[in-house]
């Protein structure tokens, strides 16, 4: 009796200690991914911050759905930085303290050039929605682009107004995206022989566009160059639309943004825009993309989301690059890593990282038409001039 | 001169928006004596109302008459039982704090419970544009600011020329008085606060189609507004109206012919000047105060 009572309590400790090491967070980390969403999901960058999140989310599913990475599935957490940087930079914290494997966001240029200082600290890969110039001239060698930095995206800007006007009016929103691409696209156009004949800096959250229009108008310019964030944009191109600017309206990415387009209406109608990535690019892999996105979450996303997407799948290609688990060597295959279309379908189009994070690829010149965007011209990546 | 004719007009479309916001909180201060920093807000929670009435299928006007009774019962009555009844015997100072604490706890809720994103919503007026020497205007800007003037006219009058309206002055400069004078005192401080809300429900549905509907859109509306308010006079609604449209036209030339940096320095600048030197504001009058 004394003997079977003892080999039951003996099983019992035996199962308990099992079950427990099973269960323990060590254990547990080594069958999963554990990734970190930190984005806007309220205040100035919502919309972006939102998109960012659903693109991630979708990836996330789509990898689990074939095996994970490695064998191992991704578990993603969403945090919402409140468009806060203050409030990134300790919900990369708590993210790395959590034991993020990575961190993807925010999107806003201000908030991850804030937060990426807990990610390179602890040496964490991030991939960001943040399109300032400074994210990848800080030497991080943790901090890994979604989408074209400034500094490529305003070449091929600067190239396309060159060729076509002689002087512009420039509008920015004045915060570090907006600064950063006004300091980029005058910094290119220097010493071309399209000069910038006035620039106008627009606060987040203003309403009243006239001023900035009649500043354009004075000025007599051939066409203005708009880059403010995605409710600033609408209402001035309605602005625009309202003074009877006639002249024409370029951008770069937001402007011609699907929300923008819902915002502003018919006034979006005509503007021009570089995009990086868009959902109507005509590609099978990018309509896969906006097929699957809209089941899922029933709107069709813009380039955040996109930027999102292809985040996670460039986090799987630089894993299966390194073959383990481990942030420096992930970080490390990072480095020059040349992700094809045709071994992973999920990047959308061909890109190449280089050392500094920032990436390369094809892009395109759009117009909006009929409430959408068209593609009207793709443009080569940047390093094949 | 077009150029500058144009700022004005779009300035006084802007200021009108703002008048409508201020018209809150010279309301509530002439007939019940208290400060509402959750007017923004007060315009907010309806926008979102008619917004959810529209995506349900229901027309602008259906909206707007349905939220005109949602309003009155939540912002009207449930602001007066909720936060005026049980902190009035206090002082102001604790309702203006909960005011403040309310517009955060609104805003929240709207942002948890429905979205953080923005929305476009459709205009009373249509998107016309009529263009006269020059100077580019939209059926929306001359509907907002006519129908604001309208507002502020039917209120000031409504306040000073009608019983009613002396009865809830008259609580509000002295209680115990108008008590013992026969009025009903509840009733009149229901009264204002279901007018408050009304007036906030019309203000939705002229300001929303610029401001688009966001969970934060009357944080800004409702600083710019209280600027207006003291500006214009705190205890004259059509100093409501002169304090948005000297606010918004300012706003506009100081962009344009100083620095578009100083634009929203612009209605702090005026609210300074006028608290030094005229601290009653432009149509406000003096109120003594034994102390």
């Amino acid at each position: 009796m004394t003997f079977r009572l003892a080999f039951k309590a003996a099983a019992l400790a035996a199962s308990l200690t099992a079950l427990t090491t099973l269960t323990t967070p060590a254990a547990l980390a080594q069958n999963e991914i554990k990734i970190a969403n930190i984005v806007e999901l309220s205040g100035g960058g919502v919309t972006p911050g939102t998109y960012f999140r659903d693109g991630v989310l979708l990836a996330v599913k789509e990898i689990n759905a074939a095996g994970g990475i490695l064998g191992k599935k991704i578990v993603a957490t969403n945090m919402d930085t409140q468009t806060n940087p203050g409030v990134a930079k300790g919900l990369a914290q708590k993210a790395i303290d959590d034991g993020a494997f990575a961190i993807f966001g925010p999107v806003f240029s201000g908030s991850i050039l804030v937060s990426m200082a807990e990610s390179r600290r602890a040496e964490v890969p991030n991939w960001t929605g943040g399109e300032a110039g400074s994210i990848t001239t800080q030497g991080n060698p943790y901090i890994f682009r979604t989408s074209f930095g400034q500094s490529v995206s305003f070449p091929k800007v600067a190239r396309y107004i060159t060729g076509k006007y002689k002087n512009i009016a420039v509008v920015y929103q004045n915060n570090d995206f907006g600064k950063g691409g006004r300091d980029a696209l005058v910094k290119n156009l220097t010493g071309t022989a399209t000069k910038v004949a006035v620039e106008v800096a627009i606060d987040p959250g203003q309403v009243d566009f006239s001023a900035a229009v009649i500043k354009a108008k004075q000025a007599n310019t051939d066409a203005t160059f708009i880059y403010l964030n995605e409710e600033e944009s609408a209402r001035a191109l309605r602005e625009f639309k309202k003074q009877a600017y006639g002249k024409p309206l370029i951008g770069e990415t937001t402007l011609t943004g699907q929300k923008v387009i819902e915002l502003a209406g018919d006034a979006a109608t005509g503007a021009v825009a570089h995009v990086g990535l868009t959902v109507d690019a005509p590609t099978p892999e990018m309509l896969k993309f906006k097929a699957n996105f809209y089941r899922d979450y029933k709107y069709i996303p813009d380039h955040n989301g996109i930027k999102g997407y292809m985040g996670v799948y460039s986090m799987k290609a630089a894993i299966e690059k390194a073959g383990k688990l481990d942030r420096k060597a992930v970080a490390q295959a990072m480095k020059g890593l040349d992700i094809k279309v045709a071994k992973y379908p999920g990047i959308l189009m061909d890109v190449k990282f280089d050392d500094k994070g920032d990436l390369d690829r094809e892009s395109f010149l759009v117009e909006v038409k009929n409430g959408r965007q068209e593609v009207i011209q793709t443009l080569p990546p940047l390093s094949k001039k | 001169m077009t150029d500058f004719i144009q700022l004005c007009v779009s300035g006084m479309a802007t200021g009108s928006i703002y008048a409508l916001a201020a018209l809150g909180f010279t309301l509530l201060w002439q007939a019940s004596g208290t400060i509402n920093f959750a007017q923004g807000e007060f315009v907010m929670l309806p926008a979102f109302v008619m917004l959810a009435l529209l995506e349900h299928g229901a027309g602008l006007g259906t909206s707007f008459v349905a939220c005109l009774i949602i309003v009155t019962l939540v912002l009207g009555l449930g602001f007066k039982k909720g936060i005026v009844d049980p902190l009035f015997k206090f002082g102001m100072m604790p309702i203006v704090v909960a005011t403040i604490g309310l517009s955060i706890a609104m805003r929240n809720g709207v942002r948890a419970g429905y979205s953080a994103e923005a929305f476009p919503f459709p205009s009373l007026f249509g998107d016309s544009i009529f263009r006269l020497a020059g100077v580019s205007v939209t059926l929306v800007d001359i509907g907002t600011l006519a129908l604001a003037g309208l507002i502020v006219f039917a209120v000031q009058s409504f306040i000073t020329r009608t019983v009613t309206g002396r009865a809830m002055q008259a609580v509000a400069q002295n209680t115990e008085s108008a008590t013992v004078l026969g009025i009903n005192v509840p009733r009149m401080i229901f009264y204002t606060f279901a007018i408050n809300a009304v007036l906030a429900c019309a203000a939705a549905l002229l300001v929303t189609p610029t401001y688009l509907a966001k969970f934060d859109m009357g944080e800004s509306l409702g600083t710019k507004a209280f600027f207006a308010a003291i500006i214009g006079g705190f205890n004259n609604s059509r100093g409501a109206l002169l304090g948005g449209v000297l606010v918004g036209v300012a706003e506009n030339l100081a962009a344009v012919y100083i620095s578009p940096a100083y634009k929203d320095a612009v209605a702090l600048v005026i609210f300074m000047i006028v608290i030094l030197f005229k601290p009653q504001g432009l149509l406000g009058k003096p109120v003594e105060r034994k102390v």
